[in-house]
């Protein structure tokens, strides 16, 4: 096995080229860096949390919190959008309400002013040849 | 299981004491996360137990454990650009925190700041290469291997080895150029 493996070699480092000293050193330090890094976190204390009950109460108490809390916030989307829903129906009607009688309206008015137009178009074409009649009526009447 | 047959329990515990150090530190200089460098550590003692069979003893085992470390750790980062939504490397810290670690010696305050800066620079430089290039790097570098050991543990040829780390070392170079 070829690999080396005294930690903390510092020489001996450059064969690909000639490198300049600083460059050598750069990275002697680089690896001792690495090694004190890797020795640090391969040798730290690990340790291993068992949740107690306690634990496992209040994360299922935390779940039930969050459940009815999701639950509450939709279903008040749910009635909020049913409400609205309702609001715009009873307004739509009201409106079509509105409407109708306002057609209404103006078909009895146009029917008035249809009679009156009428009324007055056949009062001016009673002929005037017909007015001898009329008076003779008026005599028979009073005899 | 019957395969594991092949290397007895004290033998291959023997196998992890020699060697799960050097794995560990390797995976960890390339992942820079602590966790995932110990599972891929668990992980590749587990494939080598599993596939002690077909080790042939035509390298050394550490050079066959490192091969397995090095696919191991591909696999990871191959299986970590699928998942596009965790680009955000959560565990893995900066390079330049490795130069945290380096030891004082008996230098003065002055010296060990210049050291500090160094490696802060080449954690730099190794952090912008290529994932090859970086393994080369590290191996050569950290791991002091030589280069026909690189190039069985990473399966390029020795002159692959070489072209990846003079462009790894250029990089280094310019970086610790830089601060000049």
């Amino acid at each position: 096995m070829n690999f080396n493996e005294k930690a903390g070699r510092v020489s001996g480092v450059s064969n690909i080229a000639d490198e300049p000293d600083e460059l050598d050193e750069a990275l002697t330090e680089f690896r001792l860096s690495v090694y004190a890094w890797s020795e640090a976190a391969y040798s730290r204390t690990r340790t291993a949390v068992v949740p107690g009950r306690r634990r496992i109460w209040r994360l299922a108490a935390g779940w039930a919190l969050g459940c009815v809390l999701v639950a509450g916030g939709g279903s008040a989307g749910v009635w909020e959008h049913h409400q609205h829903q309702q609001e715009m129906r009873i307004t739509a009607a009201r409106v079509a309400e509105q409407q109708r009688l306002a057609a209404q309206q103006q078909l009895w008015q146009e029917d008035e002013d249809l009679l009156a137009k009428v009324d007055s178009d056949v009062s001016r074409q009673v002929p005037a040849a017909m007015e001898p009649l009329g008076q003779l009526m008026v005599g028979d009447e009073t005899r | 299981m019957a395969m594991a047959e092949e290397i007895g329990a004290e033998e291959f515990s023997a196998v992890v004491a020699r060697h799960r150090a050097q794995i560990f530190r390797f995976l960890l200089a390339s992942t820079r996360d602590v966790d995932l460098a110990e599972t891929l550590t668990q992980d590749c003692f587990l494939k080598a137990h599993r596939n002690w069979k077909s080790f042939r003893g035509e390298s050394s085992a550490m050079t066959w454990l490192m091969r397995i470390a090095i696919n191991l750790q591909k696999d990871h980062w191959r299986n970590r650009r699928m998942q596009f939504w965790r680009h955000a490397r959560t565990n893995a810290v900066d390079m330049g925190e490795a130069s945290e670690w380096l030891p004082s010696g008996e230098r003065s305050a002055e010296q060990q700041l210049l050291a500090h800066e160094r490696v802060h620079q080449v954690s730099k430089a190794v952090e912008g290469l290529s994932e090859r290039q970086r393994t080369v790097f590290l191996l050569r570098y950290v791991e002091e291997a030589e280069l026909s050991e690189i190039a069985r543990a990473t399966g390029l040829s020795e002159g692959t080895v070489k072209a990846h780390l003079s462009r790894a070392v250029a990089k280094v170079r310019a970086e610790l150029g830089g601060r000049q």
